[in-house]
C-alpha cells in the first residue's frame, strides 16, 4: 500500500448559536509513503483543522479520510498507534518535570517498555543537542530547546505518519534549522515514513517538502511538488519593490496592467512590495503609481521567482496579509 | 502490526500519569507550606474554637479526623476535577486523546498520585494536632477505621474522575465552580462537626458526598461517645454503592466527552 493519507471530499463545518462557519470545503488529498507533504496557506485556510481531522481528533462533517489505510472516523483506535503529532508553540506537559522524565511519560501513553523508551530518548536527545538538558526542568527551557523536545517526543513511539502543524513558529533560524534538519534525518532512516506538514514559511516548504497543496478558504488551489508550482510564474517577472510607509498603495498597485499579483509585507519599518509582472513594460505603469503616492522609494530588485510568488498568485495575497473582507 | 496490549497501555498510563504528581511534592517547596502547614493552621484555629467553648476533647477529635479527610476533598476538587480544564488549555488534552491510552486511566494517574501527595499531607495533620493536644482514639476501632478510611478515598475519587469531566463541559466556569463548591462542602459533609447536628435531609443530602459517610464512621470507630448519623454498617453499605455508582457514571461521562469532543472542537482543542 503506497498511500499514506487520503481524503475524498472532506467537509468540515462548525457551527456555534446562528452561525455556520465552513473549515474545510471538499478536501481531496493524496499523499503517498515516503513523502514530506506540506500543506500551506493563510490564517484561517482550514490547514489546522485538516490536520486535527487527520490525526482523530476531529470529525469531518462529511467525506472520508483514511490515514494508513485506515478511516480516521471508525477505526481511530488503531490508527493512534501509528501517528503522532508536534504542534508549534506548544506548551505541553508538566514545567516541574526534568526533560528525560517528560518525555518518558509520554512514551507511556503508547504502552512503550520502560528500558527501550529511555534508550530512544538518549539517543535523541543526542541527535537534537539537548543531551546537557536532559536533567533540566521543563520550565527552564528555551523556546527552541522546548520545541526540538516537543519533536522528541512525536519521534519516541517510531510513528508511520507524524503530523507537524507550524513546527518551526516562532523560533530562530538556528533552532528551526535543526527542527528542519532532524525531519530529514528521520525521514532517511526509513523510506515507508512520512511527513505532513503545514506552515507559514514559504520556505521552510520549499526546502523540505516533496509536494505541496495550497489551501485557501477550505479548499485546494493548487497542488504539485514546489518546482511545478513555481512554474506558474515562471514566466512572470518578480520585482520586489521597497518603499516608505504611507497610505495604503496594494489595490492601486494590483490594478496597474499587466501586473499579475502583488503582496506586502512591512520590515524593519519599510514596505516591501512584491509584484509579478506579465511583462517587464508593466514597471512604468507600477512607477507612476508609486510617484503620485507620494512614496518614496527605497530599493527595486528584480529576481528569481519563489514558492511565494506561486502563493500569491494563487491565493491572491501574502502569507501575512489580512484577508479584505 | 502489534501495539502493547490496551491493559499494559493502561497501567502505564496510570504509572506514568501519577509520577509528576509524586515528583512534584519533592520538588516543589512551597507546596510543603500551601500543602501541609496552612491547613495545620486552620485545623488548629478550629481546634482553639472547641477549647475556648469547653468542648469535650472527642469534639477536638473531631476537627482534627475532619482536617485529615479535608486534604483528599481539596485535592480532589483543585488537583482533579479542575484538571482536565488545564490540561485543555496547556495542550496536554489533546496529545492525551490522540494517545492510544484512555483518559480513564489519565484520571486515575491523577487520583493515585494525588492521593499519595494528599496522604502524606492528613498524617502531618493527624499526627501534629493530635500529639499538640493529647488527643487519644479508640485503638479498637483502628483498622476497621482504616478500611473505612480507604474506601471513603476511592468513593471520593471515582466522583473525582466524573467532576473532571463534568467540568470540562463547564469551560471557562471550571474554576468558579470548584470554589462555589467548597465552602457548602465543608458545611454539608461535617467536617468540623458531626453530621447529625444538621438533621436528616440536610444530612442525607450531604450523604452524596463520599466524605460525610466516612468520616462519620471513622468518628464513630475511634472516638467513642461519636452521635451517630446512621449506624456504620449502612454508612460502609452506601459508600460500596458510592464507589460503583460514581465509577460507572465516570465512565459514561468520558464515553461521552470523547466521543462530544471529536464533535466539538471546543471541548479538548488548544487553540480552537
Amino acid at each position: 500500500m503506497d498511500t499514506a493519507v487520503e481524503t475524498r471530499a472532506l467537509r468540515r463545518v462548525y457551527r456555534s448559536r446562528n452561525q455556520e462557519v465552513v473549515a474545510l470545503d471538499g478536501i481531496d488529498l493524496l499523499v503517498r509513503r515516503g513523502e514530506r507533504f506540506g500543506v500551506l496557506g493563510p490564517n484561517g485556510a482550514g490547514k489546522t483543522t485538516l490536520i486535527k481531522i487527520l490525526v482523530t481528533l476531529l470529525l469531518p462533517s462529511s467525506g472520508e479520510a483514511f490515514v494508513d489505510g485506515l478511516d480516521v472516523v471508525h477505526q481511530f483506535r488503531e490508527l493512534r498507534h501509528r501517528i503522532a503529532m508536534v504542534s508549534g508553540g506548544e506548551n505541553v506537559g508538566f514545567g516541574m518535570l526534568k526533560v528525560k522524565e517528560q518525555l518518558w511519560m509520554f512514551s507511556q501513553f503508547y504502552g512503550m517498555p520502560s528500558p527501550a523508551a529511555r534508550r530512544h530518548i538518549t539517543e535523541l536527545l543526542e541527535r537534537l543537542g539537548l543531551s546537557e538538558a536532559a536533567d533540566r526542568r521543563v520550565s527552564a527551557l528555551s523556546s527552541g530547546m522546548r520545541q526540538k523536545m516537543n519533536l522528541i517526543r512525536g519521534l519516541i513511539t517510531n510513528p508511520r505518519i507524524l503530523f507537524l502543524d507550524e513546527p518551526t513558529v516562532a523560533l530562530d533560524v538556528g533552532a528551526a534549522r535543526d527542527v528542519r534538519d532532524e525531519v530529514r534525518r528521520w525521514m532517511a532512516e526509513d523510506p515507508s515514513r512520512t511527513v505532513i506538514l503545514t506552515t507559514h514559511y514559504m520556505m521552510e516548504a520549499d526546502e523540505l517538502c516533496d509536494r505541496v497543496a495550497i489551501v485557501n478558504r477550505g479548499r485546494i488551489v493548487a497542488q504539485g511538488t514546489p518546482a511545478e508550482l513555481k512554474q506558474q510564474v515562471q514566466q512572470d517577472a518578480i520585482v520586489d519593490l521597497q518603499l516608505t510607509p504611507g497610505s495604503r498603495l496594494l489595490d492601486a498597485l494590483r490594478a496597474v496592467g499587466g501586473v499579475a499579483a502583488a503582496s506586502v509585507a512591512e520590515q524593519d519599518g519599510i514596505d516591501r512590495f512584491s509584484l509579478q509582472l506579465s511583462s517587464d513594460a508593466a514597471l512604468s505603469g507600477v512607477m507612476r503609481v508609486v510617484e503620485s503616492s507620494g512614496r518614496q522609494i527605497r530599493g527595486v530588485q528584480k529576481r528569481e521567482p519563489t514558492l511565494e510568488d506561486a502563493f500569491v498568485k494563487l491565493v491572491g495575497r501574502g502569507m501575512a496579509e489580512e484577508e479584505q473582507p | 502490526m502489534r501495539h502493547p496490549s490496551a491493559l499494559r497501555i493502561f497501567l502505564k498510563t496510570i504509572a506514568a500519569r501519577a509520577y509528576p504528581r509524586v515528583v512534584a511534592s519533592f520538588r516543589n517547596r512551597t507546596w510543603v507550606v500551601t500543602e501541609t502547614l496552612l491547613p495545620l493552621i486552620g485545623t488548629i484555629a478550629m481546634i482553639y474554637v472547641y477549647r475556648a467553648l469547653h468542648a469535650p476533647v472527642r469534639y477536638l477529635g473531631f476537627v482534627v479526623l475532619g482536617g485529615v479527610l479535608l486534604a483528599f476533598w481539596q485535592n480532589v476538587i483543585w488537583a482533579m476535577a479542575t484538571q482536565f480544564f488545564w490540561d485543555r488549555g496547556a495542550g496536554n488534552l489533546e496529545l492525551f486523546a490522540m494517545a492510544p491510552t484512555s483518559l480513564a486511566a489519565i484520571l486515575l494517574g491523577m487520583a493515585f498520585g494525588g492521593a499519595y501527595v494528599s496522604l502524606t499531607r492528613s498524617v502531618a495533620v493527624l499526627l501534629v494536632a493530635s500529639i499538640l493536644f493529647g488527643i487519644s482514639y479508640s485503638t479498637a476501632g483502628l483498622l476497621p477505621a482504616l478500611g473505612i478510611f480507604v474506601l471513603t478515598i476511592c468513593a471520593l475519587y471515582c466522583l473525582g474522575m466524573l467532576l473532571a469531566s463534568l467540568f470540562l463541559f463547564y469551560q471557562r466556569e471550571a474554576w468558579q465552580l470548584a470554589d462555589a463548591m467548597q465552602e457548602p462542602i465543608y458545611f454539608l459533609s461535617g467536617f468540623y462537626f458531626p453530621v447529625r447536628s444538621l438533621g436528616a435531609v440536610v444530612g442525607g443530602v450531604g450523604s452524596l458526598i463520599p466524605l460525610t459517610l466516612g468520616l462519620d464512621a471513622i468518628r464513630q470507630l475511634v472516638l467513642p461517645g461519636t452521635t451517630q448519623f446512621i449506624p456504620i454498617r449502612w454508612e460502609v453499605l452506601a459508600i460500596v454503592v458510592q464507589i460503583a455508582g460514581y465509577a460507572l457514571l465516570s465512565q459514561v461521562s468520558l464515553r461521552y466527552l470523547e466521543r462530544r469532543a471529536r464533535e466539538d472542537a471546543r471541548l479538548i482543542l488548544r487553540s480552537t
